[in-house]
Formats: structure tokens, sequence, C-alpha cells
């Protein structure tokens, strides 16, 4: 359960990006979570809740942006999906994937603003 | 009158403050010559004996390994870890489950790189947390013991798709308690196609050559 300290790395970056809108309340934060990124949504969910309390953030809700896995495919010569986490084969040709484009991410994408 | 949400792009990792401080470090070894592997695993499943023997080895032939052990709550590890007679650090993580990079940075502290060409990470005992987290290693490996079962990998993709290397442990109680081979072989393969896999015995020692002929290989500039 790593999922407080990756709340409060989130509260971090969002902080210091603020600095450039000194004032401004923040209605939501967007963060890009890939299936590799080792993190699990409802956890983050649950400690994001609890670490934003007494912030400047306790009202912004937390929104997930799903980043799917995209694999190189050398043989199709072309980026594709695997057929699972458990399962690390390109989804077309089922050569194994070694090459990972994305899927590991755990991003802040963006912030919401009041107007 | 709302003209909707004013959305302002960010694009920036959630962990890039600890992603900074692995950059740096893995910096620091290179310029220091020195070789890093983190090792990652389930509580139990026989990363302190691996690395008793490893640094027991890398010590008997003229080589300068070094070793950080994370831990919950006790030294225990670390003071198994120091009758190999090389210089060791305890984390101890208090009820955090990974090590971060800041860590290992401040272990360090007061140790002068340039007298090791090893450097060993001992995570805390846990297949979910320390994924997310670079440690400036140059190798992570993941330990796999034989009693845990050979499906151990689907369940904990994430983990062993981020490691370079995997060891199946404790080989030499596979058959009493008919550990499949081939099954744990498949199952690491299908989560991470093409990654390395040994498999040895830091009781026996089977296995040990080749691992210490992987670290001399690998740590070569």
């Amino acid at each position: 359960m790593h999922e407080l300290s990756i709340a409060l790395s989130i509260l971090d970056v969002a902080e210091e990006e603020m600095e450039n809108h000194a004032g401004v309340r923040v209605d939501a934060i967007h963060v890009r979570l890939g299936p590799l990124s080792g993190v699990v949504k409802e956890a983050l969910v649950s400690a994001y809740e609890l670490a934003r309390e007494q912030t400047p953030f306790a009202g912004a809700r937390l929104v997930f942006e799903d980043v799917p896995i995209v694999i190189f495919c050398p043989k199709c010569q072309s980026e594709r999906s695997v057929h699972s986490l458990q399962d690390f084969r390109c989804a077309v040709c089922d050569s194994p994937a070694t090459d990972v484009l994305r899927g590991r991410e755990l991003e802040l994408a963006a912030l919401e603003l009041e107007e | 009158m709302s003209t909707g949400p004013r959305i302002v792009e960010v694009r920036k990792n959630v962990l890039k403050h600890n992603d900074e401080v692995a950059r740096a470090l893995r910096q620091r070894f290179e310029q220091a010559g020195i070789f890093v592997v983190s090792l990652v695993s389930s509580p139990g499943s026989g990363k302190t004996a691996f690395l008793e023997k490893t640094l027991t080895l890398l010590k008997q032939s003229g080589q300068n390994p070094a070793a950080i052990t994370g831990d919950l709550a006790t030294n225990n590890d670390a003071s198994r870890l120091a009758r190999s007679q090389a210089p060791v650090k305890q984390i101890t993580t208090g009820t955090l489950c990974h090590l971060e990079a800041a860590m290992v940075e401040k272990a360090m502290e007061g140790w002068n790189l340039a007298d090791f060409n090893f450097l060993f990470i001992e995570n805390v005992g846990n297949l979910v947390c320390p994924s997310s987290y670079d440690l400036g290693e140059a190798l992570r490996v993941v330990l796999l013991s034989v009693t845990e079962g050979e499906d151990k990998p689907l369940k904990y993709p994430t983990i062993f798709n981020s490691a370079d290397l995997a060891i199946v442990t404790k080989i030499d109680l596979a058959e009493a308690v008919e550990f499949d081979r081939a099954a744990a072989r498949a199952n690491i393969n299908s989560v991470r196609p093409g990654m390395p896999i040994l498999e040895l015995s830091s009781k026996t020692g089977a296995g040990m050559e080749y691992w210490m002929n992987l670290l001399a290989t690998r740590s070569k500039p």
C-alpha cells in the first residue's frame, strides 16, 4: 500500500504548479495512469481523499485518464496492444512483447481551475 | 456565465522527485564505477540469505561489495549481512512498504563510493509497491522461491515486468514442495518475455557460480 505516498506526491506536484496561479481554486486534478504504473486506482482514490484534507486541494476531485499498454511489435513493425498483463504478447501476431512504449504512466496530466 | 472549466496542462511525472534523485544516483554510481543491483521479492523468499552468500563470494574473490537493506522494523537483515564482512547499512522504513531513491541517497552518507565496485540494495519484502520507484540501480532482480508457487508471476505481473532478471531461489527444495520448474519459467516468460531466469540455492550454492559470472559480465563497463 504505497498509494498514500503517491497521493502526497500528486499534491506536491500540483502545489508546485499552482505557484503560477496564486489564489485560484483547483476543481480537479487529472492523472494519467497506465496498467504498469504499479498503482491501484481504488486505493489511490481513498489515499488521496485522506491526503487532500487541510490542503488547498481539499475540494479538488481526482480524475483518471487511463493509458492502455502500447508496445512496438518487431514482427508487425507497428504499435500494438498486448493480450493482457499475464500474457504479454502482441495482440495481433502473438510475438513476445519486449518494447513497451506506453502503459507505465503515472503522470499529473492537468489541473482544472475554477473560472 | 460559466464557459466551462479552465484546464492547465501539466504533464509531469507524479514521482518526478524520486526520478530526479534516482537519475543523480545513477550518474554517481556510473562515475564511481559501481555496479548497482536491487533485489525485490515477497517476504521470506530468501533475499537476505541470497545476498549474504553473494557478498561473501564477492569478498572471497577480491571484489569490494557493499549493501543497503530495507526493512519495516528490525536490524536483523543488516546483522546477518554484516557476517560477510562487507559494509552494510540498514534502512528502517517504519510503515513504508518500499524504498525510495532519497532513502538510498541518505543511507550512503559517510561512504566513499570509490571504495566499492558493487552495491546491492535489498528492498522491503513486497511484490507491489517497489515497482514504481527507480532507485538508480543498473539491474533489478526479482526473486521467487520455490515454496511460493509457480503462479506468483501471474499474480504480480507489474513487478516482474519491471525487472531485468528473475531468480528462482531455494531450488534445493523444489522436489520436496513439488515445484513445477517448467511452469514457473513459462509464467515468468509470459509476463516478461525474454527475461533471463536463474535457478539457485543459497544454501547448497547450486547456481551461484553462474550468478557470479553474470555479475562479472554485466558489471564490465
